[in-house]
C-alpha cells in the first residue's frame, strides 16, 4: 500500500535489518506493511469468532428442522478441506519462488493455488446449492443461519482472495518483481494462510462437531 | 400513536392521603398512574415494600462510601487549581517533580479500597436481592403471570383464574411471585416504589418477587422503550389489605369477560394503550402458550430459559 | 427500477421533518454554489479532498465532527422542548413516530458521528507529530477511513430528508429492530450507515496502532512516548479489537431483515439475547475508545499549563493499560436487569467496579500534577479542571449503578441517562474542546480568541449541571427514558430546568462557533511563529505552526520522556541540520471516490435498488484495484530543495 512516506529516506527498504522495538526510528516498510496487515487479520478474526460465538449459540436452534447431523456430508468437506489446505502450501511456494526471483515456477504456484481455491470455492457453493434445494436454505431456521453466514463469510473472504490473486499475478507480470509487489505478494499469503487457519476451527466446530 | 383528546378516563382507584391528585385530576384528567405518581412522594426514594427499601439503603450506603474519597477530591482539585495559578507567587513551584512513591501507594489504594467495601455491598446485595429470590414472609405468596403487549400490560393470576390489564391488584404483606414474558418485543416491568425491575422478553420468562408494605396505588411501568406507543404503557399497582382484595378477587370473577384465546388474539392484536379491565376468568394455560407461541415450532427443544 | 424507493419517501405532509430537511438541503446547497462562486473547487480538491496528509485529515475529522455535533444538538434541544411541554394530557409537539426518531438519532450521531471522529481526528493530527515521524502508517488509507466516516455522515442525515431513521433507539435492540416490528427503512439507514463508517473506523484503529507500535523518532522508546499517543494506542487497540465485533453483529441483524434468516427474530430459534450481549461486548470497550483519548489530552493539557511534568507517568499508562483490557470483561453490566442470576451479576458488577481503580488512579495523578505547579489559566486547563470535577461525579454514579440491586431500580432511567452524559460530556466533550483549542494553533498558525473560549466554557459548563442534575433526580422519581409524553405534571419543573440548560449549552455552542469566524479574522494579530505558543513539552511544538507536508526534515532524536522540554533546557533549540531526501506522499483521490461509491451502494441497499447496489460494490472495487495498480504513492523532496524550504520555514522560528 503507502506506507513508504513515512520512513522512506531513512532506511533502505529491503537492506535494513528489522530494528525491534521502534526506538530506532521508523520500522522499514517491509516490516510496517506486513504488521499493519497482520493487525487487519487479527481484527479478522475477532469478527470471525463473533460469528463462531453466535453458531455455538444457535447451533441447536434447528426449529424442528434439519441438524448438522442430518445435512453434512464429511466426505465432501474432506475434499474441500484438501483443497483449501494444499493450496496454501502451492501459495506459500509461490511466495518464496518471487523472493528468490524465479518467476516461473511463481506463476505456476499461484494458478495451482488459483485452482484449488476455485475448487474449494466450487465444492462450497455446490454444497449450499445442494442444501437450499432441499428445503434446508438460510431462513429456515436459526441453526442454518448462522451455519450459511459462517461458512458462507470464510467462502466471501475467499473469494475476495481469488481476485486478490489473480490482481496480483497480473501486476507481477506487468511492473517484475518488485519492493511493492513483493510487499503485497507476502501480505496475500499470510491472508491466504489465515484463511486455512479459520477453516481449521470451522470444520472441527462445525462439521466435526457437528455431523455426530 | 394515541390521538391527543383520548386519554384514558379516570380510573376507579384510590388515592390514600393524595389530596394533590384530586386536584390533579380535575386540572388534566390524566390516567391513574399520573395522579398516584404525582403525589409528593414517589419514585424509588419512597420504597414501599422490603426489596425497594433494601434497594433504596445500597443506594445510599455505597454513594456515601463514594462520596467520602469524592468530595475530597473534588475539594483538592478546585483548591489545587486556585492556589497553584501562576499570578500566585506564594504558592512553591516544584517544575521538575513527578514522581513520590509513597503517594503511588495511597493513590492506589484509596480507590482500591473504596472498590473492596463497594464489592462486598455488591456481592451480598447480588444474593439477598436476586430477582428470583424467594421473599421470607408468614404470608402464602400469591403468583402472578405478567405478559407486556404493544403496549399494554396483561396480569394473569393463575390460581385465582382471573386477569386484568393495566392494574395490578395486590394484597398487602403478601409476597408476589412474578412471571413474566412478552408478547411481542422486550420491555421492562418496573414498579419503582416496590423496588427492582426485570425484562419481559419474548419467548422466555423472567422471575421477579416483590412485596407491598402498605396499601395504596403505585405507579407502574415499562422502562424499556418497545415503540410508538411505549410513553402509555404504564400500569396501575393497586395494594389493598387482604380483606378488601378478597371481595375485589369476588367482584372481578363476577363481572367483565372472558379471556380466551379469541378474547387475547383481540387484545394482543389492537396496538396502542387499553384502559384498564378485568377477565372473570382465563386460560390457565394462557401464559404457558404466549411464552410457546414464538418458539411453537419447536417443542423439542427447551426455549433459552432465563432465571 | 427505484426499489422502495418514490415520492412518499419525503415527508411533504410533515411540517417539522419537512423543515429540517429543507434547512439541510438549503445550507448543502448554500455551501457548494459558494464554493462554486470563489472558484475554491481546485484548491478544495487538491489540497483536502484528495489530501493524504494526516494533518490534514484530522482537521477534516474534526471539522466534521463539530458539523454533527450542530446535527446532533439540533435534536437534542427538540427532545428537550419536547419534554418540557408533553406533561399531563399534553402531547407535545412531536408525535411519537418522529420523537422516537430524534432520539435514536441524537445518540447514534453523538457517540459515531460526532465523539469518534472528534478523538479519531485528534489522534490523527497528534499521534505523529508526537512520535515525532512524518505520517501514519498508510496515509491512502487513512484518507479511504475518514471518506468513510464521513460516508455514514452523510447516510444519516440523508435519512432526514429521503425516507425515515430508525426509531428503535441508539444500539437497535431486536426484535424492536426486525423487519416484524420495524418494516420501515429507517434501522437500513441506520445499519448501513454505522456498518460503511464502522469499515472506516477499523481501518483508521489498525492504522494508528502500526504507527504507534512501528514508526516512532529514533530513540523513542515506549517509556518515552508522551501519554496521549499511550491513550491513542490503547483506543487504537480497542477499535481492533471491538469494531470487527460490531461489523459481525449489525451483519447479522442485516441478514435477518434482507433474506430473512433467524439469528434475532423471535421465530425459527432466533435469540436476541445474543445480540444484546454483542452489542455491548463492543458497546462497552467503544466508552473506553472515546474516553481514553479525552484523558491523553488532559494529562497533556495539565502536564503543559502546570509548568510540571505529568505526576506518575508509569502509574499513567499501567491504568490505561489496566483500562483498556478491563473494558472488555464488563458488557453484561448494561442490561442486570435480564435475569442472568445472582453470581453473574455479581461478577460483572465488581469486574465493572474494578475500573474504577486506574481511573480513580489517573484522577489523583492529575490532581498531584497541579500539586506544586504554576499554573496558567488558559482555556484547555479550564475544560480540564471542568472535567475533574465533572467526571468525579460521573464516575460515582457510574459506580452506583455497577452494584447489580442498585441498578435494578436505575437502569433504563433518566438517572442512567444523566450518568451517561455525565461522563460522556464531561470527559470526551471537555477533552475534545480542550483537545480543539490546544491544538489549533500547531494545525492553523494561529491561536483562537481566548474571551469568547473562556465564554463558551461556563456556558457548557453551567448549561451541563442545569440540563443533567434534574435529570438525575426525575431517575430517583421513577421516570424512565425514552418517554415521548408523561402523566407526572410535577417532573415538569425539573423539565424545563433542564431545557433551560440546553439552552445555556447552545449558547456555548455559538460562543464556539463565533469564536472560530473572530479568530478567522484577526488571525494576523495572533499568529503563532515561534510554533510553541504554550511552552510545550512534547514533540508536536518543537515544528513549526502549521507544520510543513512532511513534520520534520529531519527527525529528531529523543533521549527523554517531555523531548521537546528537554530541549529546550538542553540550550539552543535547532542544530545545523545535514538535509536528506525524503518522500512524502502524492495526495489520492483513492479515498474520496471509494467512499462516494459506498454511499451509492448504502442508498441503494436500504432503497432495495439491487442493480445499484451490485454497480456501486464494482465500482468502489475497481476504484480500489485501480488505485492499487499505481506503483508509485508517494514523491521525492531533495535534500537541496528540503534545505531551501527549511530556511524560510524557520526563519520566523529563529529566536535571533
Amino acid at each position: 500500500m503507502s506506507a513508504q512516506a513515512a520512513t522512506a529516506g531513512l532506511a533502505g527498504e529491503e537492506e535494513a535489518t528489522p530494528r525491534g522495538q521502534g526506538s530506532d526510528g521508523p520500522a522499514p516498510v517491509r516490516i510496517v506493511v506486513a504488521y499493519g496487515f497482520w493487525i487487519f487479520l487479527l481484527s479478522d478474526i475477532i469478527m470471525f469468532s463473533a460469528l463462531f460465538a453466535t453458531y455455538a449459540v444457535l447451533s441447536g436452534q434447528t426449529a424442528r428442522g434439519p441438524s448438522g447431523h442430518d445435512l453434512f456430508e464429511l466426505r465432501h468437506v474432506g475434499i474441500e478441506t484438501v483443497c483449501l489446505l494444499f493450496s496454501s502450501y502451492t501459495c506459500g511456494l509461490g511466495v518464496l519462488a518471487i523472493e528468490r526471483r524465479r518467476l516461473t515456477f511463481f506463476y505456476v504456484s499461484f494458478a495451482l493455488t488459483f485452482a484449488l481455491g476455485a475448487t474449494f470455492l466450487g465444492l462450497e457453493l455446490s454444497e449450499f446449492v445442494g442444501l437450499v434445494a432441499r428445503g434446508a436454505g438460510p431462513s429456515r431456521s436459526a441453526f442454518l443461519s448462522a451455519f450459511f453466514s459462517l461458512v458462507g463469510l470464510h467462502g466471501a473472504h475467499v473469494t475476495a482472495g481469488l481476485l486478490w490473486l489473480g490482481f496480483m499475478v497480473a501486476q507481477t507480470a506487468a511492473r517484475g518483481p518488485r519492493d511493492f509487489v513483493r510487499r503485497r505478494l507476502l501480505c496475500f499469503s499470510l491472508f491466504w494462510h489465515a484463511l486455512d487457519i479459520i477453516w481449521v476451527a470451522l470444520l472441527t466446530l462445525v462439521y466435526l462437531m457437528g455431523a455426530r | 400513536m394515541m390521538p391527543a383528546g383520548e386519554h384514558r378516563p379516570p380510573p376507579h382507584g384510590r388515592f390514600q392521603g393524595c389530596e394533590r391528585a384530586l386536584r390533579l385530576r380535575i386540572l388534566a384528567a390524566p390516567a391513574a398512574a399520573c395522579l398516584v405518581a404525582s403525589c409528593r412522594q414517589a419514585g424509588v426514594l419512597d420504597p414501599q415494600g422490603p426489596v425497594a427499601s433494601a434497594e433504596r439503603l445500597i443506594l445510599f450506603n455505597a454513594t456515601a462510601i463514594m462520596l467520602v474519597v469524592v468530595l475530597p477530591v473534588i475539594a483538592l482539585t478546585l483548591a489545587f487549581a486556585w492556589w497553584y495559578r501562576a499570578s500566585n507567587r506564594r504558592a512553591v513551584y516544584w517544575p521538575d517533580w513527578s514522581y513520590s512513591g509513597h503517594i503511588e501507594l495511597v493513590v492506589w489504594a484509596i480507590p482500591a479500597m473504596v472498590v473492596i467495601l463497594l464489592a462486598g455491598v455488591a456481592w451480598t446485595g447480588s444474593h439477598v436481592l436476586d430477582p428470583a429470590h424467594k421473599l421470607d414472609a408468614n404470608a402464602n405468596p400469591i403468583r402472578i403471570e405478567v405478559v407486556s403487549l404493544d403496549w399494554k400490560w396483561l396480569f394473569i393470576y393463575p390460581d385465582l383464574e382471573i386477569a386484568t390489564v393495566n392494574q395490578l391488584v395486590v394484597p398487602t404483606g403478601v409476597p408476589v411471585e412474578f412471571q413474566l414474558t412478552s408478547a411481542t418485543v422486550m420491555n421492562s416491568f418496573f414498579v419503582p416504589q416496590l423496588g427492582s425491575q426485570i425484562y419481559t422478553m419474548p419467548g422466555m420468562t423472567t422471575r421477579l418477587n416483590l412485596l407491598a408494605e402498605r396499601p395504596g396505588d403505585y405507579a407502574g411501568l415499562s422502562a424499556n422503550f418497545s415503540g410508538d406507543g411505549f410513553s402509555d404503557m404504564r400500569f396501575l399497582v393497586h395494594v389493598v389489605p387482604a380483606s378488601d382484595f378478597s371481595s375485589w378477587r369476588e367482584r372481578a370473577r363476577s363481572e367483565g369477560a372472558v379471556l380466551n384465546a379469541a378474547a387475547y388474539s383481540q387484545l394482543a392484536r389492537t396496538a396502542g394503550t387499553t384502559q384498564m379491565q378485568t377477565y372473570r376468568s382465563v386460560d390457565p394455560n394462557l401464559f404457558e402458550r404466549i411464552v410457546q407461541q414464538n418458539t411453537a415450532a419447536e417443542p423439542t427443544a427447551a426455549p433459552p430459559k432465563e432465571d | 427500477m427505484l426499489g422502495k424507493l418514490n415520492w412518499h419517501a419525503i415527508p411533504f405532509d410533515q411540517p417539522i421533518p419537512m423543515a429540517a430537511a429543507l434547512l439541510v438541503v438549503v445550507t448543502i446547497l448554500a455551501v457548494l454554489s459558494l464554493v462554486t462562486w470563489k472558484g475554491w473547487w481546485p484548491y478544495l480538491w487538491r489540497e483536502w479532498l484528495t489530501s493524504v496528509d494526516h494533518k490534514r485529515i484530522g482537521v477534516m475529522y474534526v471539522l466534521l465532527a463539530l458539523v454533527l455535533l450542530l446535527r446532533g444538538f439540533m435534536d437534542a434541544i427538540m427532545m428537550r422542548s419536547q419534554l418540557a411541554i408533553a406533561a399531563g394530557g399534553a402531547q407535545g409537539y412531536l408525535p411519537p413516530e418522529h420523537y422516537d426518531q430524534i432520539f435514536s438519532a441524537h445518540g447514534t450521531i453523538m457517540i459515531f458521528f460526532m465523539a469518534m471522529p472528534f478523538m479519531v481526528g485528534l489522534m490523527n493530527f497528534v499521534v505523529p507529530l508526537q512520535l515525532g515521524v512524518r505520517d501514519v502508517a498508510f496515509p491512502v488509507l487513512n484518507a479511504i477511513s475518514f471518506w468513510l466516516t464521513a460516508s455514514g455522515a452523510l447516510l444519516v442525515n440523508i435519512s432526514l430528508v429521503v425516507g425515515e431513521f430508525a426509531r428503535t433507539g441508539w444500539l437497535a435492540y431486536p426484535p424492536l429492530s426486525e423487519l416484524q416490528f420495524s418494516p420501515g427503512v429507517g434501522v437500513d439507514y441506520y445499519l448501513w450507515a454505522l456498518q460503511i463508517s464502522g469499515i472506516g473506523t477499523l481501518l483508521a484503529g489498525i492504522n494508528m496502532v502500526t504507527t504507534i507500535l512501528k514508526l516512532r523518532a529514533p530513540g523513542m522508546g515506549y517509556m518515552r512516548m508522551p501519554v496521549f499517543c499511550w491513550t491513542a494506542l490503547c483506543s487504537s487497540m480497542l477499535i481492533v479489537a471491538a469494531f470487527p465485533v460490531l461489523t459481525a453483529t449489525f451483519g447479522m441483524l442485516l441478514l435477518d431483515r434482507y433474506v430473512g434468516m433467524h439469528f434475532f427474530t423471535n421465530d425459527g430459534g432466533g435469540n436476541f439475547m445474543m445480540y444484546i450481549n454483542l452489542i455491548w461486548i463492543w458497546g462497552h470497550p467503544e466508552v473506553y475508545i472515546l474516553a481514553l483519548p479525552a484523558f491523553g489530552i488532559f494529562s497533556e493539557v495539565i502536564a503543559t499549563f502546570s509548568g510540571k511534568p505529568l505526576f506518575g507517568y508509569r502509574s499513567m499508562v499501567l491504568a490505561t493499560l489496566a483500562i483498556c483490557v478491563l473494558s472488555f470483561m464488563v458488557w453484561l453490566h448494561h442490561f442486570f436487569t435480564m435475569g442472568a442470576g445472582a453470581d453473574v451479576n455479581a461478577v460483572f458488577g465488581i469486574a465493572s467496579m474494578i475500573i474504577a481503580i486506574p481511573t480513580g488512579v489517573k484522577l489523583f495523578n492529575w490532581l498531584f500534577t497541579l500539586y506544586r505547579g504554576r499554573i496558567r489559566f488558559e482555556v484547555p486547563v479550564l475544560w480540564a479542571i471542568g472535567f475533574m470535577v465533572t467526571f468525579a461525579i460521573g464516575g460515582m454514579t457510574g459506580v452506583l449503578q455497577a452494584v447489580p440491586p442498585a441498578d435494578f431500580v436505575l437502569h433504563n432511567s433518566l438517572f442512567l441517562v444523566a450518568h451517561f452524559h455525565n461522563v460522556i460530556i464531561g470527559s470526551v466533550v471537555f477533552g475534545a474542546m480542550a483537545g480543539y483549542y490546544y491544538w489549533f494553533p500547531k494545525a492553523f498558525g494561529f491561536t483562537l480568541e481566548r474571551r469568547l473560549g473562556v465564554v463558551s466554557f461556563w456556558c457548557w459548563l453551567i448549561g451541563f449541571y442545569l440540563a443533567f442534575m434534574p435529570l438525575y433526580a426525575l431517575g430517583l422519581l421513577g421516570m424512565t427514558r425514552r418517554m415521548q409524553h408523561y402523566a407526572d405534571l410535577s417532573w415538569q419543573p425539573y423539565l424545563i430546568v433542564a431545557e433551560v440548560g440546553a439552552v445555556i449549552i447552545l449558547c456555548g455552542i455559538v460562543a464556539t462557533v463565533a469564536q472560530l469566524v473572530v479568530s478567522i479574522r484577526t488571525r494576523e494579530s495572533r499568529r503563532d511563529l515561534g510554533g510553541d505558543p504554550w511552552n510545550g513539552r512534547t514533540l508536536e511544538w518543537s515544528t513549526s505552526s502549521p507544520p510543513p507536508a512532511y513534520n520534520f526534515a529531519v527527525l529528531p532524536q529523543v533521549d527523554s520522556l517531555d523531548a521537546f522540554w528537554a530541549m529546550k533546557q538542553r540550550g539552543p533549540r535547532r542544530a545545523a541540520a545535514r538535509y536528506e531526501s525524503i518522500e512524502v506522499p502524492r495526495n489520492s483521490a483513492n479515498g474520496f471516490v471509494t467512499a462516494f461509491f459506498a454511499v451509492v451502494t448504502g442508498f441503494a441497499m436500504i432503497w432495495h435498488i439491487w442493480w445499484l447496489a451490485i454497480l456501486g460494490l464494482v465500482c468502489a472495487v475497481l476504484t480500489l484495484l485501480a488505485f492499487g495498480w499505481v506503483e508509485r504513492v508517494e514523491q521525492e523532496v531533495s535534500g537541496e530543495q528540503l534545505a531551501n524550504d527549511e530556511r524560510v520555514r524557520l526563519r520566523p522560528m529563529d529566536p535571533a
